[in-house]
């Protein structure tokens, strides 16, 4: 399959990004606007999409940097046509510094102020009228076609089985590869799921710095679930895998990591919601959580999420697609309104990896192109920012 | 489609691809094992004797420790099969296995890009 074969319907946006949807964003600064913002959101329909969170009061130090630096890549995502922030007034994020991420990628943007508006219904009201506005200039934008090589993938595993490792894993490790090798970008979380097989990803490291920041953040994870002097099992692998089959966190992490591809090289491990830059495989620092983990590879800059599933899971992002894919066939059927694609033809032997895997890619670029996913359909739009302090 | 499926020549597990019964007799390349006990669908069924402390191999890497002595043809979870990762419970002399790898793969000399 040549490159030119591959592309997909996107949208070119003024900091040469490529976006596969083309939503307006309502970001709430903080908890306390998040009502507000899902309302505003819900006005417009499914282009409206609301980050609501938990955050943006209350934080310090590394938390407080965390949150601001997630909305703020929410607000400068390729997938987002133009955004309003709602803010309360007295919160620590600074909506300005959201908008201006809006406006560094080229995107209108609005603040709206619950505590300036004078209170929920004219916030809101106010909030409704920019929004129909915005939604009414996205409209008319069409899709042009794009390359491959603008695609960063984020690949994720959840409610994981023994199919995942044999089946799903390899079927999306096989897309990976692929979209590296038509100039496209792969990232990897869930560092967690990374113990007990980090030593194969570093051995494809593209630097020795590369694979040196891999095995310590995987130690760093390590010894902070040491610290706390409790057994790991039990939470990795989760019950659910165990009944699944799988025993150890090591045998969890070595099907997980197949979904890195079986050739890319590692080039880059960044921070959570941190930019993602580099062509090739970029593990970012990550949570297992699932929500916790796709928003983080999303805020990253991945424009598209492949999730395999064995034991089946419905979760979605807000502004990204998540293209659920499962080696299960009784998942397949039993959750069928979750699932998107079927590889559990490759347990039965009936299809080749290769094959499902051309089956996949051609999936994702139709979903890229819009059409919509699974947990699109049902609205899953999950959102949840890592956080690594208490609550002050 | 074959019972169970063997990922690496070097595993000493296979996954059962469907329910095995006791009595039945499995074929992994040129090897036969007789299945000694009922082994779920996605569960592991061991394919030589593994010695208590000895490895558990899965994909060619190790995925565990074995607790106990495990005969063939026996399943093996989390009975008889112990992670060597994250184990805060075990206090930090339990840091073995994959962490002794990470150490030495942080320290091995090799600098150059791995090609």
């Amino acid at each position: 399959m040549s490159s030119s074969d591959s592309a997909f319907l996107g949208y070119p946006r003024p900091d040469g990004r490529i976006g596969v949807r083309n939503h307006v964003l309502v970001v709430p600064t903080v908890i306390c606007s998040a009502v507000v913002a899902e309302r505003i959101a819900a006005s417009i329909g499914p282009v409206g999409a609301s980050l609501p969170h938990l955050a943006g009061c209350g934080q310090i130090g590394p938390d407080l940097t965390v949150t601001h630096e997630t909305l703020a890549a929410y607000c400068g995502h390729p997938n987002v046509g133009a955004v309003i922030v709602v803010a309360l007034g007295c919160e620590q994020v600074i909506a300005q510094q959201l908008t201006d991420a809006a406006r560094r990628a080229g995107k209108p943007s609005a603040v709206v102020a619950i505590q300036g508006e004078g209170g929920t219904v004219r916030a809101t009201a106010r909030g409704i009228e920019i929004a129909r506005q915005m939604a009414h200039s996205l409209a008319p934008v069409n899709r042009v076609w794009c390359k491959t090589s603008s695609l960063i993938l984020s690949v994720k595993c959840g409610g994981s089985d023994y199919t995942s490792g044999l089946a799903s894993n390899p079927v999306v490790g096989r897309v990976a590869d692929r979209v590296v090798d038509m100039g496209g970008a792969v990232v990897l979380g869930e560092i967690a799921e990374i113990m007990g097989a980090e030593h194969l990803l570093a051995d494809r490291a593209a630097s020795h710095e590369a694979a040196t920041r891999l095995l310590r953040v995987v130690n760093r994870v390590e010894a902070e679930a040491m610290a706390l002097g409790l057994d790991i099992r039990g939470t990795q692998p989760s019950p659910g895998n165990m009944r699944g089959g799988l025993t150890t966190i090591e045998e969890k992490s070595l099907g997980a990591t197949h979904k890195a591809g079986e050739r890319t090289r590692l080039e880059d491990v960044v921070g959570y919601s941190a930019p993602i830059t580099r062509k090739g495989l970029t593990v970012m620092d990550t949570p297992g959580l699932d929500v916790e983990s796709v928003t983080g590879m999303v805020g990253g800059g991945a424009q598209v999420v492949v999730f395999t599933t064995g034991l089946g899971t419905p979760t979605g992002n807000p502004i990204a697609p998540v293209i659920k894919i499962t080696g299960n066939s009784r998942t397949a059927q039993s959750m069928a309104d979750n699932i998107d694609v079927d590889v559990s033809s490759v347990m039965s032997e009936s299809e080749t990896l290769d094959s499902a895997a051309d089956r996949l890619l051609s999936d994702v670029l139709a979903v890229c192109s819009g059409r919509p996913t699974a947990a699109e359909h049902l609205g899953h739009r999950e959102f949840a920012i890592h956080r690594r302090n208490p609550t002050i | 489609m074959n019972a169970v499926l063997v990922i690496s020549g070097r595993d000493n597990v296979a996954t059962a691809l469907e329910p095995l019964e006791k009595g039945r007799t499995i074929s992994v390349r040129d090897e036969t094992v007789l299945v000694a006990e009922p082994i779920a669908r996605g569960h592991k069924v061991a394919l030589r004797a593994i010695g208590k402390g000895d490895a558990v191999i899965k994909y060619g890497s190790p995925i565990g420790t074995a607790s106990c002595d495990i005969a063939p043809g026996t399943h093996v979870h989390t009975h008889n099969l112990a992670s060597t990762r994250g184990r805060g419970d075990l206090g930090a002399a339990a840091v073995t296995g994959a962490s002794a790898d990470a150490r030495h793969q942080l320290e091995r000399p090799t600098a150059e890009p791995v090609e």
